[in-house]
């Protein structure tokens, strides 16, 4: 049994556009893409040219300080465009589709061991759906975690039910939990929310801690910070719960599949659901024809955290929701001084706390200008962790390396930050501070 | 209001960069922001959406929480006037000779301070702050109604200048901006800002100052004679002379409620700092002197609460976040040593009983100490934990 925590510190944002429990099916796009950029200090070189024909779980890049390290092709197809920026920076390996995936097999191992285990991952090139803190980089092969987490919830904005998301691959996930449970050495902790249905973990051996509380409960970051803090030298691992699900996959058909099921959510999704999907696909694929005409920002995950993309662009390789909401275009006079029916804020001067169930339709507007940090005490509210947020910031801007360590560096990411800067009256970019300070970190820590 | 938005659209390529005025970009930036939120999404590398709270609204809520105090000073500076020539005057009367007199200080305040800001704006071309919204109208509260227009506008430009301009703005200055140029004018002008300053005394035809008319307030009387303090009720209701804005209390509550209730005034200052002057207060109760009955240290704990600005220094000027501790024990210790000082400093040194002012600007330079400490006691039990 694990811990029963309680977190009172936090925010939900309710806004329109929750997905219906339906899964839809799409017209499968033609051209696949891997994005080098999706990997977090990952250092890329191609496996693969143009005109090359390549298998579904085949090399697509790896990394050039640990080449064991793969990002497999969820397709078999051909390479037909290397796609190249600036500097020759490959931003996306295009890959034209067959019509049936042809699949490279692997041996998966009869009994597991942390040995095979790591093969089995390492070989399958599902290695990189491991990621580690600090850093939520693909970890090295031959570190040791101080254990696994998997948080089996999410509770950011609009965030896809796992309920009902995973019940029909239970058996992969039962099985993709066994994998990770025996490469953490029995240190595997499961990350659960009160609405959980216990079918997702029953009978696998594992820590199940249970969260009670606003987001960022369900982030894998504020739950090793409650279970097993990372302290300088110390890395954690996790796995989101569908990457769970492919590593299972792997281990029960000895293939390499990649699909998923994401969420299409956000005002501007006419009938938001849930659609079958594989990674890499076109956002094109997934979201043209369902949204409305209005002026709309397209994101590849939640409003607090996701990236902003465009339909050219394709699905992200640990995307598991996409988000369409309004863009902000119009000028409103004396917004600040209203009353500001219908406008969301955590502060009282706002009517919006009165009403803590109504659903407000926020469009991608700042609400202000950037300022200096002037208002305290806001950022803690919403961060339930024992970290102090304005000091790391500002260590983090003085480039005061020992002192970023001191106050927690080692345990955050970006998406725990991502509420502070969502109530940050001073509108300070808060997200892109705390990554400033990682890149920092792991360049001279 | 659509023509509104075409005529700030239509003038907006000038104040653009390589338009005929832009230089004064900023300036019509903060122009066009007071009309219109403007539509700039969010870049699209953070959050995509944005609480509605800015810092235009924040000083709004302060300037909001001070009116009941404003309108309560405007009202008695024309009582106390009409008091000392032995008149009979109305609500209206009262309130029309306050308006009369006080207006032109908060217009000389706002206009000489933000015209400062907007120089500075033009020549160093950063944003201007909406911090002097609020600034802006504290220095007016905190000078007597017979205050000389000039030193008003001095106060507003060595406030600016030297409590914020030159540490880099709002947000950067270490010293409430307000107090300082209350304290510089206190210290550059005694003549002005001290002895019987308090009520404006402008000849009224036909009338004289009634011979039991006295100039001193209750912490004059305070430091001779526990006694003869005017009444609890007094006090409270704030019917007695002083700065425009500080002798309400009730007026000064009505604001700290909001202040708190809207979470824009920390809420743990004010109250440490009451709770810091009620303990200091007992303390000096239990070590007086017993045989002089009239000293000060007798006097009853709470009564320092009422009596001069230490409700209004507590609950507009400690809690400035800029100037005030940041961590939450910080803002326990910061407040409790406010109360702390004010206590003392009106009780053992006579020669400057508004120790309200000099107890939070030095309290001020000693909150990044505090919360220094606060965060080396963190991190050593972060490590303690790891």
């Amino acid at each position: 049994m694990g811990k029963q925590i309680k977190l009172k510190k936090g925010f939900d944002i309710k806004i329109p556009g929750a997905p219906q429990k339906q899964i839809g099916h799409l017209q499968p796009s033609k051209v696949f893409s891997i994005k080098p950029s999706d990997f977090r200090n990952f250092s890329y070189k191609l496996s693969v040219a143009e005109g090359d024909e390549v298998v579904a779980g085949q090399s697509i890049i790896f990394d050039k300080e640990r080449p064991e390290i793969f990002i497999p092709s969820p397709v078999s197809g051909e390479v037909v465009e290397i796609v190249r920026a600036e500097k020759r920076r490959v931003t996306h390996v295009r890959i034209l589709a067959d019509k049936d995936t042809k699949f490279k097999s692997f041996d998966v191992p009869s009994s597991l061991s942390k040995e095979s285990v790591k093969e089995t991952l390492i070989g399958s090139g599902t290695w990189s759906y491991l990621r580690q803190r600090p850093f939520d980089s693909i970890p090295d092969t031959d570190s040791e975690p101080k254990s696994i987490f998997v948080s089996l919830f999410d509770s950011s904005p609009l965030a896809p039910d796992y309920n009902y998301l995973l019940k029909d691959d239970l058996a992969d996930l039962k099985k993709g939990l066994e994998v990770l449970g025996v490469l953490s050495g029995g240190k595997l902790n499961i990350g659960v929310s009160l609405a959980t249905e216990a079918s997702l973990y029953q009978g696998v051996d594992a820590t199940v801690n249970t969260f009670d509380g606003p987001h960022p409960a369900g982030n894998v970051g504020i739950q090793i910070h409650h279970v097993d803090p990372i302290r300088p030298g110390q890395v954690v691992w996790y796995v989101a719960p569908q990457d769970v699900v492919i590593i299972g996959r792997v281990f029960n058909s000895g293939k390499y599949q990649a699909q998923r099921k994401i969420a299409l959510v956000g005002s501007e999704v006419q009938s938001p659901q849930y659609y079958t999907v594989v990674s890499g696909q076109s956002i094109e694929s997934i979201v043209s024809g369902k949204t409305t005409d209005a002026p709309q920002r397209i994101i590849q995950g939640n409003v607090l955290h996701g990236e902003q993309t465009t339909k050219d662009n394709f699905l992200s390789y640990y995307t598991n929701q996409i988000t369409v909401i309004k863009e902000s275009v119009e000028p409103e006079l004396f917004g600040w001084a209203l009353p500001g029916f219908g406008k969301l804020s955590l502060n009282h001067s706002f009517p919006s706390w009165l009403m803590p169930k109504k659903v407000y339709n926020l469009d991608t507007r700042i609400n202000g200008e950037e300022r200096a940090f002037v208002v305290t005490g806001e950022y803690e509210k919403v961060l339930p962790m024992n970290i102090m947020p304005v000091f790391l910031l500002k260590s983090i801007l003085a480039g005061d390396i020992e002192r970023m360590e001191n106050l927690g560096i080692h345990e955050v990411s970006e998406e725990d930050f991502a509420l502070c800067e969502f109530v940050c009256t001073s509108k300070i970019d808060v997200q892109n501070i705390i990554k400033q300070g990682l890149d920092l970190l792991r360049k001279e820590g | 209001m659509s023509f509104l938005r075409k005529f700030v659209d239509s003038v907006k390529p000038n104040f653009s960069h390589g338009g005929k005025y832009e230089k004064f970009h900023h300036l019509f930036t903060a122009f066009e922001t007071f009309l219109f939120v403007p539509e700039t999404p969010t870049n699209g590398t953070g959050v995509h959406v944005r609480d509605a709270m800015d810092l235009k609204r924040t000083m709004t809520v302060v300037i909001l929480a001070l009116l009941p105090a404003t309108l309560f000073g405007m009202w008695n500076a024309g009582f106390q006037h009409y008091k000392a020539f032995g008149m009979d005057s109305t609500l209206f009367e009262n309130f029309l000779f306050g308006l009369q007199k006080t207006l032109p200080i908060i217009v000389v305040s706002y206009a000489v301070g933000l015209g400062v800001e907007f120089i500075y704006a033009y020549f160093k071309g950063h944003s201007i702050s909406e911090g002097y919204l609020v600034t802006g109208l504290l220095i007016p509260l905190t000078l007597p109604v017979t205050v000389p227009l000039w030193m008003v506008a001095l106060g507003a430009i060595f406030c600016t200048l030297l409590g914020k301009e030159v540490f880099g703005g709002t947000g950067m200055n270490f010293m409430n901006p307000a107090l300082l140029a209350r304290a510089f004018l206190f210290f550059a002008f005694p003549a002005y800002l001290s002895g019987d300053i308090w009520t404006d005394l402008s000849p009224e035809a036909g009338h004289q100052v009634i011979d039991a008319f006295s100039g001193a307030t209750s912490l004059v009387t305070f430091d001779k004679s526990i006694s003869q303090l005017p009444s609890l009720w007094t006090m409270i209701s704030g019917i007695e002379q002083g700065s425009i804005g500080e002798t309400s209390f009730i007026a000064i509550m009505i604001g700290a409620a909001i202040l708190i209730f809207t979470g824009v005034g920390s809420w743990r200052i004010m109250l440490s700092a009451f709770i810091g002057a009620l303990v200091t207060g007992y303390l000096l109760n239990l070590i007086a002197p017993a045989s002089n009955p009239e000293h000060s240290m007798h006097l009853a704990p709470y009564l320092h609460w009422f009596m001069g600005s230490f409700a209004f220094g507590v609950v507009f000027m400690a809690t400035d976040p800029v100037t005030a501790a940041q961590t939450t024990k910080g803002k326990w210790i910061y407040g409790f040593f406010i109360g702390f000082f004010i206590v003392i400093l009106r009780v053992f040194n006579p020669a400057y009983p508004e120790a309200v002012m000099l107890t939070i600007l030095l309290m001020n330079v000693f909150a990044p100490l505090i919360d220094h400490l606060v965060v080396e006691q963190h991190i050593k039990s972060r490590l303690k934990n790891a």
